[in-house]
């Protein structure tokens, strides 16, 4: 339960810093200033159009279909919330003791489909369906070759619980870390990371919301709270990934530095506040990846977008798959 | 292309795209000088944000823009010239023929004319700037300023004449005074003259006659 209450304060403020975290990339990488208006350096900006957000009329259209329409944000938002569940926050406050957490978390994350699909087809609008159909397509055909590049971290370490992946990663700063103590994971990482970026919709694989030709997608017909809770879920699916690539490739609540000599740089910067510290830290240099990605590489097309998971992603991951399988039996026993 | 072309096309691409943006965002951290388009390196600040955060800050602007008129209206000598080579009309002239020569332009020209209603509207001006190049005595110049925009149109109207209704009336009185004299003077004389007229011979018509141009109203 602490896990999750934390991580739902964290979330939101998370997604109160990222949006403008978000802006002021935008604009760094535009050589422009992004939002200076608000508070200092417009550092409230997010809270100003978070104010005006929820001030907003909840629109209905006549045509809508009333209960999906209603219910999609919220299934959308507790499926990708679920998924904090099983992560764990530092080396005492492990999440919810589920053995296979991380098929767990795969499996409720793929939710997020079924509210998407609800909220474009109850929207009534051509435009939405759209959206949800590309984001369906999309979901689904990058849900394989993300669960194969977890399933390389998964062969090599030998556990499907996150607390006990991050334990296997502890020791000695970066270099017991998955990715550095076994290559092989390398390619499944950026897998992992591409494939994570499908799910969660964000460019170069936001066709769903595309703004430049369905002006949205499935979240068109939506406004105000409603609207947020989208935004809030796309944000949410952001850090929730980065995590679970932190603790499957970067050691988790594991501090990066090692002990040098006799001076145990390690063991200091370790414990249960160090721990938080080191996996929100990591996962939100992810984060910043994705957003550095987001403003440099564009919008793919729909066949590109299928052709890059079922030719390239998929076949690589399964091969990697077979290498960590050879790489679990021959050289690590 | 073949399939490993592909991949590695792709690999490239992303890195270079991926090395580019990132020099972008960390340059971020420098300011482009604002400088004035005049100036000889303008086009060779390159790195940092160009945003101008304009009413807190603005890039300074040549004295010679075409922006707002402005016309002294002590050194105006209310020739008219403007008025007429404007082409949409946006000047506005009310003269007042002054009894006699009532003061100097600071460049010496001698002033003849009152000028009751002296009225630009800058939202019909088309910033062409020939009004200032015809002006005789320089005083009625472009200025640097350009912002001022209103909320309504009729502010866009600038008045430069200084002179109260109180000043005008009793100059017309003064001119109409002036021109009742001088008529019952030329009566006098143009009786004496008439009688030497009919002798004298008609004289010759000028050759060019300058044909009016209409004013477009």
């Amino acid at each position: 339960m602490l896990t999750l209450a934390f991580y739902l304060l964290f979330l939101l403020a998370f997604v109160v810093v990222a949006v403008y975290a978000e802006r002021k990339t935008a604009a760094f990488i535009q050589n422009r200033l992004g939002p200076m208006e608000v508070g200092p350096k417009g550092i409230l900006q997010t809270i100003a159009d978070l104010l005006k957000m929820i001030q907003k009329e909840d629109i209905r259209a006549n045509a809508v279909d009333k209960l999906p329409f209603l219910l999609a944000p919220i299934i959308v938002f507790l499926a990708v919330f679920a998924g904090f569940s099983v992560l764990p926050l530092n080396s005492e406050v492990a999440g919810s003791d589920v053995t296979g957490g991380l098929f767990l978390l795969l499996a409720i994350i793929s939710l997020d489909v079924l509210g998407i699909l609800m909220a474009g087809w109850a929207s009534n609008n051509k435009y939405s369906l759209f959206g949800s159909m590309r984001s369906v397509a999309q979901i689904v055909s990058y849900e394989i070759p993300m669960g194969l590049s977890v399933l390389c971290v998964v062969i090599v370490t030998g556990t499907l619980d996150l607390q006990k992946t991050s334990f296997l990663q502890s020791g000695n700063g970066l270099i017991n870390w998955n990715i550095i103590q076994h290559p092989v994971l390398i390619i499944p990482f950026f897998i992992f990371f591409i494939a994570g970026l499908a799910e969660s919709n964000r460019t170069p694989f936001d066709l769903p919301e595309s703004e430049s030709e369905l002006i949205g997608g499935y979240h068109t017909e939506y406004s105000g709270f409603r609207w947020g809770i989208f935004m809030l879920s796309e944000y949410g699916m952001m850090l929730l990934l980065s995590i679970v690539g932190t603790i499957l490739f970067f050691g988790g609540w594991n501090s990066p530095l090692p002990n040098i000599g006799s001076f145990n740089l390690y063991e200091m910067t370790s414990g249960a506040i160090w721990g938080t510290f080191w996996l929100l830290f990591k996962s939100i240099i992810l984060v910043f990846i994705q957003m550095w990605v987001r403003w440099t590489l564009p919008r793919l097309r729909v066949d590109q977008l299928m052709s890059l998971s079922w030719k390239y992603l998929t076949p690589l991951s399964i091969l990697m798959l077979f290498i960590c399988g050879i790489w679990k039996l021959w050289l690590i026993n | 292309m073949s399939y490993f072309t592909n991949i590695s096309y792709a690999v490239r691409t992303i890195r270079k795209g991926m090395a580019l943006t990132i020099r972008y965002f960390l340059s971020a951290r420098f300011k482009r000088n604002k400088k004035p388009v005049t100036s000889a390196n303008y086009f060779d600040e390159e790195n940092g944000t160009f945003t101008v955060q304009y009413p807190h800050e603005e890039i300074p602007v040549p004295d010679h823009g075409r922006y707002k008129l402005h016309n002294e209206i002590d050194d105006c000598i209310v020739c008219d010239k403007c008025a007429k080579i404007c082409p949409v009309d946006c000047i506005e002239i009310e003269p007042i023929r002054a009894v006699e020569e009532y003061g100097k332009t600071s460049d010496g020209t001698p002033l003849r004319i009152h000028a009751a209603k002296f009225d630009i509207d800058m939202a019909k001006c088309c910033f062409c700037g020939l009004c200032t190049v015809v002006c005789p005595t320089e005083c009625l110049t472009m200025t640097d300023e350009f912002d001022y925009s209103t909320s309504n149109i009729l502010d866009h109207n600038f008045s430069f004449s200084k002179m109260t209704e109180q000043e005008i009336a009793q100059k017309k009185t003064e001119l109409e005074e002036f021109q009742k004299e001088k008529a019952a003077a030329q009566n006098t004389t143009s009786e004496e003259k008439s009688v030497k007229a009919v002798s004298k011979k008609p004289a010759g018509k000028p050759v060019f006659k300058p044909r009016p141009i209409p004013k477009r109203k």
